[in-house]
């Protein structure tokens, strides 16, 4: 992540939308989006495949839920019977309740560590913004410096008449980006 | 959700924001101090805890039987208050998920606080059966675990230990819910925090989340199958608290329009707290602008359509009693209206079904002083609607002889008002330490919500800026 990046920060939605547009179509690699909330349509700029997360989801739940059947099972039928007003040891409609709560449970558990394990998100993380004000108002893009080609100049040329607050380079670290505003 | 350009739909919020405008308004009630009226509401919130917090020492310590119960009516207040709570948590839940799954872009202005409001409300609830295991610490032994008490395992075909596993679960989504949904927003509050205990906080909470698009793209998938698994989870909740009373052999109980009909009255109660909490919220926090009339309008019209089905409920339940021939189910709903609880009847009717009607008329539901009052009488309505269930299907029970009155004792009475204290002491906190409204929500919301991507507020004056 600390390879040389230039950051373009924009002031709205459709500037950025716009910007990234162009960049991506100039041929400029873009490595990331900072936003203050989800544009939409940015994951087919970025190329983004749609995220592997849902089958975590039905992975945990599934376990969830035959495990809790299973274990519903084997607690009521095989390794303690009771017999509970004489009902069958084995009743299946009985451990539903059970059994759904735990997939539920399981599931939405799973996911979330899933996510944070990805995004690796942890308590005590240092938050890298190429603009402090990406959680408020701005919008930053962020082009992969890969060649001398990619510099400043060049950036602003194929963004053409796109409204941009700034073109600054980024190491990585937060920057205090004088803002034009 | 048409973005057609001929369609005009109003802002969903007011006073042409531009996004800086949106965090520094839901973040204002949390950087300034706390108002004296807040001081005020958090003493008498705090006041009632401590109430509470006396009462239920004393009630442990001496055991339920300082209670008003007797081995006629052996559930009475508790239950009735648990199930009360039970059901306020629904509507956070409706409003943050369903609508969510639905697309009501209004959803946004209101869900954040709802979603607080189902973990305070869950967290009352849970004290009472808490309390009327008679050995709470020994509440452990809910759970399945290897152990040398024999029998070994609980008994899972048991509705109480459905319920066990069902408010647990429902508690740890819905806290779960509601923190992916605060991680955006903590950092929004960390970035603006000035050096100083609240900026480590947010620090640590925001899990050093930094507005990144591919981290908002997984992120967004998650939060649509968090809401996809919240969705049958609150049925399932207030399904299974139903079948506590279903699965008995009592008359009153024993019936299966429970399940529905006990959704549907969570639904309705938990919408009528979320308009008395934003009623009060957006005055007291300056948040007119995002919780709009047109918010509580719609709130409204939920609130009438989920009312109705309650009593709809009402007339099947009269109606099957006639229909079923059973002179026992029979008699328990002559009591029911004609009984020595029939003021209590009649107060949830009028509460629940008449009074609500009244939502139909547009002048009274834009009204937001009526508006108020209606919510405060669905509230109480609904409180009612526990205690007649509860209460008259067994105060006169199969054998005359055995049949009793209840009357609360003090100790419930303060225990119910302790549970107040801890609701609103909880909320009151939260309305200072996160932020009340979902900014990054709002956000995205209002940027597609009228006109589309292009038609943003305040678009011409930045740019020219």
């Amino acid at each position: 992540m600390n390879s040389p990046a230039l950051v373009v920060t924009f002031a709205h939605e459709r500037d950025l939308l716009e910007g990234a547009h162009r960049l991506r179509h100039a041929g400029f690699r873009l490595r990331d989006v900072y936003v203050p909330y989800p544009v939409h349509g940015l994951d087919r700029v970025l190329g983004l495949r749609p995220s592997r997360l849902s089958w975590v989801c039905f992975v945990c739940g599934a376990i969830g839920l035959l495990g809790m059947l299973w274990f519903e099972h084997w607690t009521a039928a095989t390794d303690w019977p009771i017999n509970v007003g004489g009902k069958p040891w084995n009743s299946l409609p009985a451990d539903a309740p059970v059994a759904f709560e735990s997939l539920v449970l399981l599931a939405g558990f799973g996911t979330v560590s899933a996510l944070f394990a990805v995004c690796r998100l942890y308590p005590g993380r240092a938050s890298r913004m190429p603009s402090p004000r990406v959680t408020d108002d701005r919008f930053a893009l962020v082009v992969e410096q890969s060649s001398a080609v990619v510099n400043t100049q060049s950036v602003r040329r194929a963004l053409g008449e796109t409204n941009v607050l700034s073109i600054e380079e980024w190491s990585g670290r937060i920057l205090s980006v004088s803002d034009p505003s | 959700m048409s973005e057609h350009p001929e369609f005009h739909r109003p802002p969903l919020i007011d006073g042409h924001k531009s996004l800086a405008d949106v965090t520094r308004d839901i973040c204002a009630p949390l950087e300034r101090r706390a108002t004296a009226l807040w001081w005020w509401a958090f003493i008498a919130a705090v006041s009632a805890l401590l109430l509470g917090v006396v009462t239920v020492w004393y009630q442990i310590k001496t055991g339920i039987g300082t209670w008003g119960l007797n081995k006629t009516v052996g559930w009475a207040f508790d239950i009735t208050n648990f199930v009360f709570w039970v059901g306020i948590g629904h509507a956070g839940t409706l409003i943050s998920a369903v609508l969510f799954l639905f697309r009501q872009k209004w959803r946004t202005s209101v869900n954040r606080s709802a979603e607080a409001m189902t973990l305070f409300a869950v967290m009352c609830a849970g004290i009472y059966p808490l309390i009327h295991m008679g050995r709470p610490w020994l509440a452990y032994w809910m759970m399945p675990y290897p152990n040398t008490r024999g029998p070994l395992w609980v008994n899972f075909k048991s509705p109480l230990i459905w319920d066990f596993f069902a408010i647990s679960t429902y508690f740890l989504i819905s806290a779960l819910f509601w923190y992916v949904g605060l991680i955006p927003d903590l950092a929004t509050v960390r970035d603006r925090a000035r050096p100083g205990l609240r900026q480590r906080v947010c620090k640590w909470l925001s899990l050093g989340w930094d507005g990144s698009f591919r981290t908002w793209h997984r992120y967004e998938l998650v939060y649509l199958l968090l809401a996809g698994l919240a969705t049958p989870l609150v049925f399932s909740v207030h399904t299974i608290v139903s079948t506590d009373f279903a699965t008995s052999v009592i008359p009153g109980w024993h019936t299966t329009i429970f399940p529905p009909y006990f959704v549907a009255g969570a639904i309705f109660s938990g919408l009528a707290m979320v308009l008395t909490l934003m009623l009060i919220a957006r005055k007291a926090l300056n948040l007119e602008d995002y919780l709009t009339p047109r918010h509580i309008e719609r709130m409204c019209l939920l609130m009438v359509s989920m009312g109705s089905l309650v009593g709809l409920a009402y007339g099947t339940e009269f109606f099957m009693a006639f229909y079923s021939g059973n002179a026992y189910e029979q008699f328990v709903f002559k009591n029911r209206a004609f009984g020595p609880l029939a003021w209590a009847y009649w107060t949830m009717v009028t509460c629940n079904v008449v009074i609500p009607q009244l939502i139909w008329f547009k002048a009274v539901r834009t009204n937001l002083a009526l508006v108020f009052v209606i919510s405060i009488c669905v509230n109480i309505g609904m409180w009612f609607e526990r205690f007649v269930i509860i209460v008259t299907s067994l105060h006169r029970d199969y054998l005359p002889s055995s049949w009793a009155h209840y009357i609360p004792s003090t100790v419930e009475i303060a225990t119910f008002i302790g549970s107040f204290g801890l609701f609103f002491t909880c909320f009151l906190l939260f309305c200072r330490a996160a932020p009340v409204v979902a900014i990054a929500e709002v956000k995205g919301a209002m940027q597609t919500g009228h006109g589309g991507h292009h038609e943003s507020h305040a678009t011409g004056q930045e740019a020219a800026a």
